[in-house]
This record gives C-alpha cells, structure tokens and sequence, in this order.
C-alpha cells in the first residue's frame, strides 16, 4: 500500500486505527486497509460513554463484517468526548467512508503530545505492507 | 483493530500439516481472491466480497471450486453391501445414475461426516466427504472394504467444480453437446457429460439451496473447464464464489456444516436429519443407538433463529434463556444477505424449539434477544431443469 493513500493530517496504529487532532479532540477511525481486510462492514457496536475515561490499547467497541469480529482500541489514553452514533444503524457507512464519516469516536488525551508517539504515513504504510 | 481469527476458517490456520493447493489454486489468484487455510487446504474465502458473490449465486449463478472434498469409491458384487453398511440412509433401493445424501455414524449414533453416495454402476459407488474428514472416512470405507471389495480413494485425482443459482442450466446449454442430457436430470440425479469439450461427471446436487450442479473432473482439466464456465457465464451474472459466500448460502438453506451442526457429539435425530435415518433397512452402523435415541425421545433440537435485537451470534455464543442460564449453544451465525436479518442455527432443549420461543444469545456479555423461526431462511421454488 502507498503512502500517498493515506489522509496526510492522521497518524496511525499497528492495529489499523487512525487518529486526527481536531482543537483539543483525538477522533478515532478505522483505516481503509482494515476495511478491505474486513469486507462488508454489518455492526458496529461503540461501547464507549462519553465522558468515560479509557486507557491506551483497550477496546472502546467491537465492529463486525460477514465473516468476522474484531475489537477496535484506543490509540491513546483519555476522556471519551463524543461516540459516532450513526454507525450504529448505518454500518456500511465505515466501507463508504472510513476516513470521514465512518469517525468511531472522539477523545480528549490525556497528555496533549500522545498522538505524536503514534505511527506516521510511512511507517503504517510498511506496516501494512509487511501484514500482507 | 484486532480480528478474533477468520471465524471458522481458523484451526486448519493452527494446524501443522502442510497446506495443499487444488488445480484451480493460478484461476484463483487470478480472479484476485483472497485464500485462506481450509481443512488443510488453501481456499478461496472471498473475489470480489461475500456480500456481492452471494447475491451472484441467489439471483444469476456462482462458480465453486470444492476439489478440497473427498472421492473414495467401491466397487464388485459386495461393494453397495459394505456402503449400505456404514451409512443411515439406504442405499440399496438407488438406480445407476442416483444419488442420495446421508450420514456415516458411530456405534453410539453421533456423526463420523455427511456423505453424498452415488450409484456410477450396477456395482460400482462413489462417495463424497468433507475436505476434513477425509482421512477418518477413508480409515471406515478401506477397512470396511478391506478382503470384500475393491476401493480406492480418487480425492487426489478428482477436481469438484459446483454452479449454482437460477442461471445454472441456461449457462450449461451453451456448454455443448450434452447440455440436453444435463437438462434431464432429476434433483440427484448425475450422468457423464462433456462439458466445454472436457469429460466430466455431471451431478444435479448442491450445498447453495439454488438449483444447479456439481462437476467432477480430472484434476488437470479443472482450470480448462473453470474458465471456459466462468467466460461463457458472464454476461448472465455468474461469478467465482469463495467459501465465505459458500457458508452464508448454505446457512441460509439450513444445510448443515460438519464440525458445527453435526460432529462426533451429535446424532442425526436431533440434527433435524431423521429423514436420512432408516431404521428399518437392515443392521447398519449406528443402527441401535439411534433406534433408542427415537424410542427415548429428543432432548435437544436443531432450530434456526433470528436475532431480534442488534447483535450476530457466531459460532460457539451460548443460548440463555430467559432468566439468563445457558440451554444451549449456537453452531453457525452470520448476518444474511438475501434476507437482511442476522441468523443463527444451534441447538436448544425441545422445550424451547417451538417456533416464536424468545430466547437470548450471550454475545461476548451482551445478552441480545432472538426468536426461533422456520428453516430455511429463505423459500426457493425449486424451477425445474427441464427443457421445454
């Protein structure tokens, strides 16, 4: 996969999350890779309260396509600010527009600088490349 | 993002025996199909996505590579004895050129695999098994034969080819010259044909719930027959079909699937299978067990449900009922394509297999709501083959 298919203002995690600043927020998705590996997205299930607090690397919610489950994580530690809940009736949204609309949730971290520990376009890009 | 593995596709993943390929393993790539380990062998799970390669099969047609099963045959004088022997169903009352579905069961009654045995002559039989339980079905025929009659096990030779759907015969007519032939053959019923200028054994049998067949052919001619099908079809919607649309089809029909409905734990009875039980036909494998399964009465059934509330039971989810103990544990789920729902099979105490019973399905701790339905989940009107 190259580089130039992912969104310039995200970072990245080994599990395939994205994660964009916006003000003081994290929002949270799933990458376009993730998608094709699932296939058809048919639940989404964000577990995720606003105002809780999650730890880095714990599951906020499960998403689910014909074949498959798999936990979606936290890519960093905070306070939960807002849950997309338009995936919950609209799930194909996430295969339509993973980058956008298909956003999962949005965090306040806990240290402002978190996202920067987080994998930048070149380095998810070998990694999705050596997953393959 | 973490998958819980590939569902059902993952033990052959954990299994140390070498992965092997069919012939039609180039056709496949080609296609740009994603594979995966199967009953040790490399499958195709998806082409183009489950969703869309269902949806082929349910309204045009689907193309299966299934040369992952098992061909054993028997033949001499003996040889429909020594089946009749070992299966539920009888055997004995088919013609040259049928078929019948059945199951291959222990001594206590529990299923060893379902078999599909066909009649090629008035001593010669074939019998097809699952992919993963073919060294355990080739151990009961070969001793079963063994000093009687002649067997051989052909799996490594015999490429299995499935087209499915409502547009299965119309793309067979312009297969060629034995397209008439094909046209003719009753609902397992099975003949030799040539098929695109290939000599194939044309079976009027499926695991889709749509009409259609399943061709076997030499090894080598697999990818000569694959392409010229797949290239006659296009234009009427056919499409290459993985195992991932396989499963959804086959659950939306209540087919069952060994290792998941039925297993070395579970006996036809109460699979819903009693139809290919024959009590009455003669001493056979199994015969007493399931004589006093009948006569004590089920405990537990086979029932398809639909989730009521937003939730996909899978594979292994425990049943509750309603105060919240378990009575019984799904075998299949996924959500279904051609009716929108998500669906379930698994097994429940008969006093909770009435259709309408609410019951809950613990989904990771999620107690969702599920209703059991009338099987299968879709109804078919099987068109008739024949030409007009």
């Amino acid at each position: 996969m190259s580089t130039n298919d992912l969104p310039t203002d995200c970072r990245f995690t080994k599990d395939h999350e994205w994660a964009r600043t916006e003000g003081d927020e994290l929002v949270v998705g799933i990458t376009r890779f993730a998608v094709d590996q699932l296939g058809d997205i048919t639940l989404v299930s964000l577990d995720a309260k606003v105002g809780a607090h999650i730890d880095a690397g714990k599951a906020f919610g499960t998403i689910e396509s014909v074949k498959t489950l798999s936990d979606l994580y936290a890519p960093v530690s905070g306070t939960i600010t807002r849950v997309n809940e338009a995936l919950a009736d609209k799930p194909e949204l996430v295969n339509e527009d993973c980058y956008a609309g298909a956003w999962m949730i949005a965090l306040k971290p806990d240290a402002a600088d978190a996202a920067s520990a987080l994998l930048d376009r070149d380095t998810y890009s070998a990694h999705c490349d050596a997953s393959h | 993002m973490e998958p819980h593995g590939p569902g059902e596709y993952g033990p052959a993943a954990m299994s140390d025996t070498p992965v092997r390929r069919t012939s039609l393993h180039a056709e496949h790539l080609k296609l740009g199909a994603r594979m995966v380990p199967f009953a040790g062998w490399e499958m195709p799970i998806q082409y183009t996505g489950i969703v869309d390669e269902h949806n082929a099969c349910r309204n045009a047609a689907g193309l299966f590579d299934v040369s992952h099963m098992g061909e054993l045959e028997l033949s001499g004088p003996l040889a429909g004895e020594i089946v009749n022997e070992r299966i539920t169903n009888d055997a004995s009352k088919l013609q040259v050129g049928q078929a019948l579905y059945t199951c291959c069961c222990q001594e206590s009654g529990t299923v060893l695999d379902d078999l599909i045995i066909y009649r090629a002559g008035e001593e010669a039989w074939m019998i097809v098994c699952n992919a993963s339980n073919r060294d355990k079905i080739v151990g009961v025929f070969e001793a079963a034969a063994k000093g009687r009659c002649d067997f051989r096990d052909r799996s490594d030779v015999t490429a299995l080819v499935a087209l499915q759907g409502p547009k299965a015969f119309e793309i067979l007519d312009r297969t060629g010259g034995d397209s008439r032939k094909i046209r003719d053959l009753k609902p397992f019923g099975f003949c030799d044909a040539i098929v695109c200028n290939v000599r194939t054994t044309v079976a009027r049998t499926g695991y889709t719930g749509e009409d259609g067949v399943e061709i076997f052919v030499a090894w080598e001619d697999a990818p000569a027959l694959w392409s010229q099908l797949l290239a006659l079809g296009a234009d009427l919607g056919l499409k290459a079909v993985g195992l991932g649309a396989r499963d959804t089809l086959r659950m939306e029909a209540k087919l069952p699937l060994y290792g998941q409905e039925i297993d070395e734990t579970i006996h036809p009875l109460e699979a819903g299978l009693g139809w290919v039980v024959k009590l009455d036909k003669g001493e056979f494998v199994g015969r007493r067990a399931l004589a006093a399964a009948k006569e004590q009465g089920l405990t537990r059934k086979c029932i398809g449900f639909e989730m009521v509330g937003r939730g996909i039971a899978r594979h292994g989810y425990e049943l509750l009922n309603e105060a919240g103990e378990v009575v019984g544990v799904c075998t299949s789920g996924s959500p279904s394509p051609s009716t929108g729902k998500n669906i379930g099979i698994g097994y429940l105490p008969v006093a909770l297999s009435a259709i309408g019973t609410k019951f809950l399905v613990n989904c990771r701790g999620k107690h969702i709501e599920a209703v059991v339905v009338k099987t299968p989940f879709i109804t078919k009107k099987r068109p008739s083959s024949t030409s007009v």
